[in-house]
């Protein structure tokens, strides 16, 4: 392969790293209306009325709206497939607010200045109502989260809204319960993984106008700009065809930008005024009025024989909602599903879940979307398991492995048709010195260093789901243009699908201008979310350059007056024995008099979703003294397939692990015991700087995966699981105390210490 | 009030109200390199130099300007893309958010540190925060960069 598997620099590394304005608010124009919102102080509450007289009396005031004037029309904000599985709950504005944060009033004005004058001098009263924090109580709590008669779900998800009850579900094959009791050892413990948030470093940003055809376009910072069409269509209650979308560059999504946060409020200011208008949040609604990740509770129960064989695994998910239902019903699943299939030899599975409603800030995608909670959970209990069976982890690991070929119980029944995980392990365990390091070493009177691991899985697309389209079109003289709808957020997919292009097309990279997504313009696709992109959009990349070279072809064979099955194409020319036209020639004979513009089109979507796989080991100093961790080094040994591109996909892995280590060591969303969250800020919530992640080290051992573009599976959402199960068994390894509720601090360790002595 | 300063070696006079920050008169003026990716001065996305020490443009005002030098991106764009291409070529701009931030502190240490360690590179830059890369792109990146630049390496990481 001559550009596939190559670190090429991405296409707009250049402009990224010269600062040009290529972000939402860097081309927003000056003459926008500056849009925010009132957010509700309290957790639970009934709004009996609301006073706008002052505020609207402000000079630069252009408007404000209430829930009396916004559609009453629910929704999700959710962007995912239609018909959504997550229910619709939601109004733009409405009469019942669910969390400190709920917007109420949405105000427009000439700036800021005017607006947050406006702001202050609106005036709500509230029926305060109290509300439900602990998604352990909301299960049939008399205080009901939705009783509207809106409330509507597409699907059977197992709802039952009257008790607080989003989605419910259950998976079972084999008898657990039996099993068990025959088991020799059993681990039987909970685990609790916490709401974060993706603290992605551009805030949501949005800004819309009407164009002279009377549509609103919406330029937003988005993973998903065809759900955002149809979403803040429904929304507004206006035809899709009123809407029109575009992605600029944009500055991290990680999950948090697959859900219509910012772009419904800008868009209504348009339509109301006329007007363009923009809503930029601050770092404060970006923490506390967007989603987070689900708070999950998951309760394992694994059992294995005398030699240490797994034979029944047993999962119940809690998972925590919040405020409204945004990828609760989904997420949940991969808490069972992507975690247990890793021991696909065990005889039997079972895998319960709720997903329940509170008065927090809804929880919606995070990276790795409720496989890394399940990671943390199942891993974790692994860990324990071989201690109960006084066995090394690894080779109780490498025991019960899934293995290429088997049929996979608890992943939908699909075949595994690619894996190297076991060499992913074996790689980790040499590179991080498991057999002189495992399971500890003492430093000095105060400091431990020890080793933990944990291994991991993720899937490429959703399957029989994700689509997505691209096309791509022959121009005069000879280069391409490549469209498509799949959202570069960063990661660098724009390359990666031109790389594709360029390896079928035999041609250089500057031969393929890539064409960003613009709702009008691109082929559709689902978006970039699920670790699809690689998987699903560049399987349809191969597919319309393939079509597009047998149209070249009989485009020469018209011209060069030759049968067509005797000609071939080598990127410069197409030929024969005898004859030969050279490409560009043929672009622009195509271009001219009679000629016949090419274009090809083409769709994919999977009916698989081809897991990738990591193994993550890693090396702690920690001092027994004050509980605190340092992270020495990080191996993560990636299955990913074909690495389309190395460097982006190293860099991909390395940012992973850090939001993992991240999510392990400190990260938390909290509340107060009135619903507020307390730590909106970088001030208080604190994510890894470059001093408190060590060294992180990248290898990949890649399998060939036959369903997908030149081998490839997925990357970006696998690599953020392992830290948490693998630290956690580095503490316990150092210390001998389990901690099973993230995130693993100081004082959780050090008051562990001091309970077990 | 009216304050007179000079951006990126143009002198600019300009008519603003007193309690406007540093980093949105940057941007109003057009100098949209200068990102904001917090409210509590923790980021360091906004960083630009002032008389060529760098400060978080986030928490000063930009009275206080009057009569000083600053420089954004836009002002040393040779320099940005010298060391634009290491990074690039380690692909550690992932969305590039960050980036103008940390490109206006590695230049300033440039200048300030002969022959950093790795932890006092890493010291040094703390305060810019990436959630993409994970930093360590970034890090290879820097020391290729000095390395190439100066023709000499780097003392090892103690
Ligand atoms: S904007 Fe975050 S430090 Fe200035
Ligand atoms: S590259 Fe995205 S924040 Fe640094």
């Amino acid at each position: 392969m001559k550009v596939v598997n190559k670190g090429i620099d991405k296409l707009d590394a250049m402009s990224l790293v010269t600062g040009k304005p290529v972000y939402t608010d860097d081309i927003a124009p000056e003459n926008c209306l500056i849009v925010k919102v009132l957010r509700s102080p309290h957790a639970y509450a009934k709004i009996l009325s609301i006073i706008i007289d002052k505020a609207l009396k402000v000079p630069g005031i252009e408007c404000i709206l209430t829930y009396q004037d916004v559609p009453q029309k629910r929704f999700t904000m959710a962007g995912q497939s239609y018909p959504e599985p997550s229910p619709y709950d939601r109004l733009i504005l409405d009469e019942y607010v669910r969390y400190v944060g709920d917007p109420v009033v949405i105000v427009a004005g000439v700036n800021v200045k005017a607006v947050n004058k406006a702001l202050k001098l609106i005036k709500v009263n509230y029926e305060v109502l109290k509300p439900i924090l602990n998604m352990e109580e909301a299960i049939d709590n008399s205080i009901v989260i939705h009783s509207e008669d809106d409330y509507h779900l597409n699907f059977d998800i197992g709802n039952d809204v009257k008790r607080n009850l989003c989605a419910s579900g259950s998976f079972k094959s084999g008898n657990v319960d039996e099993e068990l009791k025959s088991c020799h050892v059993v681990v039987d413990e909970q685990y609790h993984t916490k709401a974060n948030n993706q603290a992605m470093m551009e805030t949501f940003s949005t800004y819309t106008y009407l164009d002279y055809n009377g549509r609103v376009n919406i330029i937003t910072s988005t993973q998903i700009p065809f759900h955002v069409r149809r979403i803040v269509a429904k929304a507004l209650d206006i035809p899709k065809t009123k809407v029109r979308v575009i992605k600029p560059r944009i500055g991290g999504g990680f999950g948090a930008k697959q859900t219509v946060v910012s772009e419904i409020f800008p868009a209504i200011v348009t339509m109301k005024t006329g007007k363009p208008a923009k809503m930029i949040f601050n770092r404060f609604e970006t923490f506390c009025a967007s989603t987070s990740r689900h708070e999950m509770k998951i309760r394992i129960k694994l059992g294995a024989d005398k030699e240490g064989n797994i034979k029944a695994i047993s999962i119940y998910t809690l998972s925590n909602t919040g405020a409204y239902g945004e990828h609760g019903p989904t997420t949940v699943g991969l808490s069972g599903h992507k975690t247990m299939t890793l021991y696909n030899k065990a005889s039997s599975f079972k895998f319960d879940y709720d997903v329940v409603y509170t008065n927090t800030m809804s929880a919606g995608a995070f990276r790795g979307y409720g496989a890394t909670q399940g990671a943390f959970a199942l891993e974790s209990a692994i860990n324990e398991l071989a201690v109960k069976l006084n066995m090394d982890p690894i080779e109780l690991r490498q025991k019960n492995l899934l293995e290429e070929g088997d049929i996979m119980t608890t992943y939908y029944g699909e075949t595994l048709t690619s894996c190297n995980l076991d060499n992913c392990i074996n790689k980790g365990k040499e590179l991080v010195g498991w057999n002189e390091k495992y399971p500890y070493r003492r430093i000095s009177d105060s400091k431990v260093r020890s080793v933990g691991v944990a291994i991991t899985m993720q899937g490429s697309g959703i399957s029989g789901i994700d689509m997505a389209s691209v096309q791509i079109r022959l121009n005069d003289d000879g280069y391409y243009t490549l469209l498509i709808g799949a959202t570069d957020m960063g990661t660098g997919c724009d390359t990666i699908l031109a790389q594709m292009a360029a390896e079928c097309l035999e041609c250089n990279m500057d031969q393929i201008v890539v064409n960003g997504v613009d709702t009008d313009q691109s082929p559709y696709d689902s978006g970039s979310y699920a670790s699809s992109t690689t998987y699903i959009t560049g399987m349809s990349v191969v597919k319309a350059c393939n079509k597009l070279i047998e149209q070249m072809i009989v485009e020469a064979s018209k011209i060069l007056i030759v049968q067509k099955e005797t000609l071939e194409f080598d990127g410069q020319k197409i030929y024969n024995s005898e004859k030969s036209i050279t490409l560009d020639k043929l672009a622009q004979k195509l271009v001219v008099g009679d000629g016949n513009y090419l274009m090809a089109n083409a769709s994919h979507s999977s009916l698989s979703s081809p897991p990738p796989f990591m193994a993550g080991f890693v090396e702690i100093e920690l001092d027994t003294q004050t509980g605190k961790i340092d992270i020495i080094d990080f191996f993560g040994i990636v299955d990913c397939g074909t690495t389309i591109n190395p460097k982006l996909a190293k860099i991909q892995v390395e940012g992973g692990i850090v939001q993992g280590i991240g999510m392990a060591l400190y990260e938390e969303v909290s509340y107060s015991t009135t619903g507020k969250m307390m730590n909106n800020s970088f001030m208080q919530y604190k994510i890894p700087s470059r001093l408190d992640i060590g060294n992180i080290h990248v290898n990949f051992e890649s399998s060939y995966e036959p369903t997908g573009p030149f081998g490839a599976k997925s990357i970006g959402e696998v690599v953020i699981n392992t830290p948490c199960p693998a630290i956690a068994h580095a503490v316990y390894n150092a210390v001998g105390v389990n901690i099973r509720s993230l995130p693993i601090t100081s004082e959780k360790i050090l008051l562990s210490i001091i309970n077990s002595r | 009030m009216q304050i007179k300063c000079t951006i990126n070696n143009r002198i600019f006079v300009e008519d603003i109200q007193v309690d406007m920050l540093l980093i949105d008169f940057l941007r109003h003026l057009g100098f949209l390199s200068v990102k904001r990716g917090c409210d509590t001065a923790n980021c360091g996305l906004c960083t630009v130099w002032i008389d060529n020490k760098t400060v978080l443009s986030c928490s000063i005002l930009a009275v206080s300007v009057n009569e000083k030098h600053v420089t954004t991106l836009e002002g040393i764009q040779d320099e940005a893309i010298e060391f634009g291409k290491f990074i690039a070529s380690e692909g550690a701009e992932q969305c590039g958010y960050c980036s103008p931030g940390f490109i206006m502190n590695v230049l300033a240490m440039k200048r300030e540190l002969v022959n950093p360690t790795e932890d006092s590179i890493k010291h040094y830059l703390s305060g810019n925060l990436c959630r993409c890369t994970g930093y360590m792109g970034q890090l290879r990146a820097i020391k290729k960069f000095l390395n190439a630049t100066r023709g000499g390496c780097l003392s090892e990481s103690s």
